[in-house]
């Protein structure tokens, strides 16, 4: 009762609040900075050195470990379940399983491609300007794609348990 | 033609679109 208590209670508030703190900076890069610092690029003269210099890094760094944080709380909820959700073994594990898999692509995203890539276009560490033009390309497709994937991921999350899922899935 | 990861209602539609694939794709697995 007690286990059950932190892994599936705690576990669950857990990892909903760092999954709303990483898709919540993931939404703030994608609809809010990436426009915005086109907007500063194009004042005169250029006013976007505080949100590179002073807000960017700082979103980085919550938004990397909340996406740490959120698949490690939902390998917690899944316990030994884990196998049966990412390999489909059981239907009712379907829906979260695909909900997992895309989580981890959002993962390897953040921390294979995006995080290494911001790191160069931020000047965290040293690039040349062509560099840090590719790295920003790449970086931005990255987040686009988890974008997209967090739209079905989201989705696959909620259908997964309860009443959402007979109502979804039957 | 262009990728719709570009705009951020492209990248929305997209995503919108994928759901659906992968829900149909997830009843099936399902055998529903």
């Amino acid at each position: 009762m007690t286990g059950d208590f932190i892994q599936l209670g705690i576990g669950r508030w857990l990892h909903i609040g760092a999954g709303v703190m990483w898709v919540g900076m993931l939404y703030y890069f994608n609809f809010v900075q990436v426009d915005a610092l086109k907007a500063a690029a194009a004042d005169t003269p250029p006013s976007g050195a505080g949100i590179t210099r002073h807000v960017a890094p700082r979103a980085l760094l919550f938004f990397r470990w909340a996406a740490l944080a959120t698949v490690l709380f939902g390998f917690m909820l899944l316990g030994g379940k884990a196998d049966e959700a990412l390999l489909f073994k059981e239907k009712a594990y379907v829906p979260i399983g695909v909900g997992a898999w895309l989580g981890l692509i959002m993962l390897f995203n953040v921390w294979v491609l995006i995080w290494p890539n911001q790191k160069k276009a931020l000047g965290i560490v040293p690039a040349t300007d062509d560099e840090k033009n590719r790295a920003r390309r790449a970086a931005f497709i990255a987040s686009r794609t988890n974008v997209m994937l967090s739209i079905p991921m989201l989705f696959f999350m909620v259908a997964s348990g309860g009443l959402f899922r007979t109502a979804m899935f039957g | 033609m262009k990728n719709p990861l570009e705009s951020l209602w492209g990248t929305v539609i997209a995503g919108v679109l994928l759901t659906a694939v992968l829900y149909f794709l997830a009843r099936k697995i399902m055998g529903g």
